[in-house]
């Protein structure tokens, strides 16, 4: 009798909460494919000659990584309401979260590519001006490769924060599964939907490194 | 004819004069040694003729083509890109510290740069690329990477590298500064025998005996200036002005 409640009771925080982990892996993806290339962007904006773009990438950086993301989410989300008076529709709230975590983490990835590419010896650059190679095919065949296998490992720290920071989508009512597992817990008065949700984050991120692991042996060809 | 005409030219870090009003030619199929002490601004001059660093005065010709000239005022201005490509392939640059890509097989090393900057064929590059390292003795090292080879094997890979593009004069800046003493003799003999085809190359070397033994011609510069220039034998045997001499005795004393 007690069994059947019980597994009863999973089966409805599994089914809830999968609805709700659709959600958290979309904003996951969607924040990766985004953000990595345009932390790229942002890194030679912040290693630019031109002052006011290089000024203008240090401080954006500099707020993003200053200032708590949830804050940062509720600005992007009531920022267009309160300050240009524009209605907001239920679907911008998606939107929000992935501008919100997009703009956050390419901040956070720049420096990581600065950090990656300002370490790359000059002997490189030089090695590859004399063959003749053009900046562009310099920075993308010779210098990107090695620091990839460089930053590597800050790059996996920062995945493996952003699948457990998807949960602050919650701040702005996006359901992902974080929310579902918490209106679960409150209307069965039980801890069992977190202690699940806990375990779905936990397999994810298990998955992350696992993925991130195999890139790593993949360039270990050579040192 | 003159590969490389240099003339009268001048560069400083700041109030530091490194090279003060040098001037020196290089015939086709001719060796040059540039030697003298640390600090004497041999490896400037070799940076400035490869575009390395930029000069401050005078002019650099590659085949009469002009890569840097003064203007009127007496600063130096710098062809435009496209020529400065086109003399950029008319030398090689072998380096100290070798700069090998790490993360490239010794193979496409080699055959990177005349695939995707001289539009040589996959097959075409990699052929050549096979006869160099046969050349280099390295046949069998085709498929390993840099970190497993030893630092005169480094060494003669990026020779071959620098060789794959076909360039008209080799430089090498301080080639066995960076090898161990016993390791020096694999690329002496590598460079021999490139003399031997006559290929021209610029050495910038303290290694004395080697820059005696290999080349034709001998620069020797002090504080920024060339002291003295001359036939190799004659200036290592019988050297003129008193800092030759001085640093020659140092030589002779190790």
């Amino acid at each position: 009798m007690l069994d059947g409640i019980i597994s009863n009771e999973l089966a409805a925080i599994f089914s809830q909460l999968s609805v709700g982990l659709l959600t958290t892996v979309e904003i996951f993806i969607l924040t990766l494919v985004l953000s990595l290339p345009l932390g790229l962007l942002v890194a030679f904006g912040r290693m630019s000659n031109n002052k006011l773009l290089r000024w203008s990438m240090k401080i954006y950086i500099s707020i993003m990584r200053g200032t708590p993301l949830m804050l940062q989410l509720m600005m992007v989300y009531f920022g267009p309401y309160y300050i240009f008076g524009m209605s907001i529709t239920s679907e911008y709230r998606f939107y929000a979260v992935i501008i919100g975590f997009v703009l956050n983490y390419a901040a956070y990835f720049a420096e990581i590519y600065r950090g990656g590419i300002e370490s790359m010896p000059s002997g490189q650059y030089e090695a590859a001006q004399v063959l003749g190679f053009s900046k562009f095919q310099t920075f993308f065949r010779i210098i990107f490769p090695q620091v990839m296998k460089r930053i590597l490992p800050s790059i996996t720290n920062e995945v493996i924060t952003l699948v457990k920071d998807t949960s602050l989508a919650m701040v702005i009512s996006v359901g992902e599964m974080f929310t579902a597992a918490r209106a679960l817990a409150s209307s069965q008065v039980s801890v069992l939907p977190f202690v699940v949700a806990g375990a779905f984050y936990y397999i994810m991120n298990y998955v992350v490194a696992w993925i991130m692991e195999g890139f790593e042996k993949r360039m270990n060809y050579y040192k | 004819m003159n590969l490389l005409e240099i003339k009268n030219i001048s560069k400083a870090f700041g109030d530091n004069e490194v090279l003060k009003d040098i001037s020196m030619t290089v015939a086709q199929g001719q060796v040059v040694g540039i030697i003298g002490p640390s600090g004497s601004g041999k490896s400037t001059l070799l940076r400035c003729a490869t575009l390395l660093e930029t000069i401050d005065s005078g002019a650099i010709y590659y085949k009469r083509e002009p890569m840097v000239e003064n203007n009127a005022s007496g600063q130096a201005v710098y062809a435009n890109s496209s020529q400065l490509k086109r003399i950029r392939s008319y030398f090689g640059l072998v380096f100290q510290n070798f700069n090998l890509f790490p993360h490239f097989s010794v193979l496409r090393n080699i055959t990177e740069a005349p695939i995707h900057v001289g539009k040589q064929t996959r097959e075409q590059a990699k052929e050549n690329a096979m006869r160099l390292l046969e050349q280099m003795g390295l046949a069998d090292k085709a498929d390993a990477y840099p970190y497993q080879l030893s630092g005169g094997q480094q060494q003669r890979v990026s020779i071959a590298r620098a060789l794959a593009l076909n360039p008209d004069i080799l430089f090498f800046d301080e080639p066995t500064s960076a090898l161990d003493p016993e390791l020096t003799g694999e690329i002496l003999t590598v460079i021999r025998e490139l003399a031997s085809k006559h290929m021209t190359m610029v050495i910038v070397t303290h290694e004395m005996s080697f820059a005696r033994d290999v080349a034709d011609y001998i620069l020797f510069m002090d504080r920024g200036v060339v002291v003295e220039q001359g036939n190799a034998v004659d200036l290592v045997s019988n050297p003129q002005h008193e800092r030759t001499k001085l640093f020659l005795k140092r030589f002779d004393n190790r």
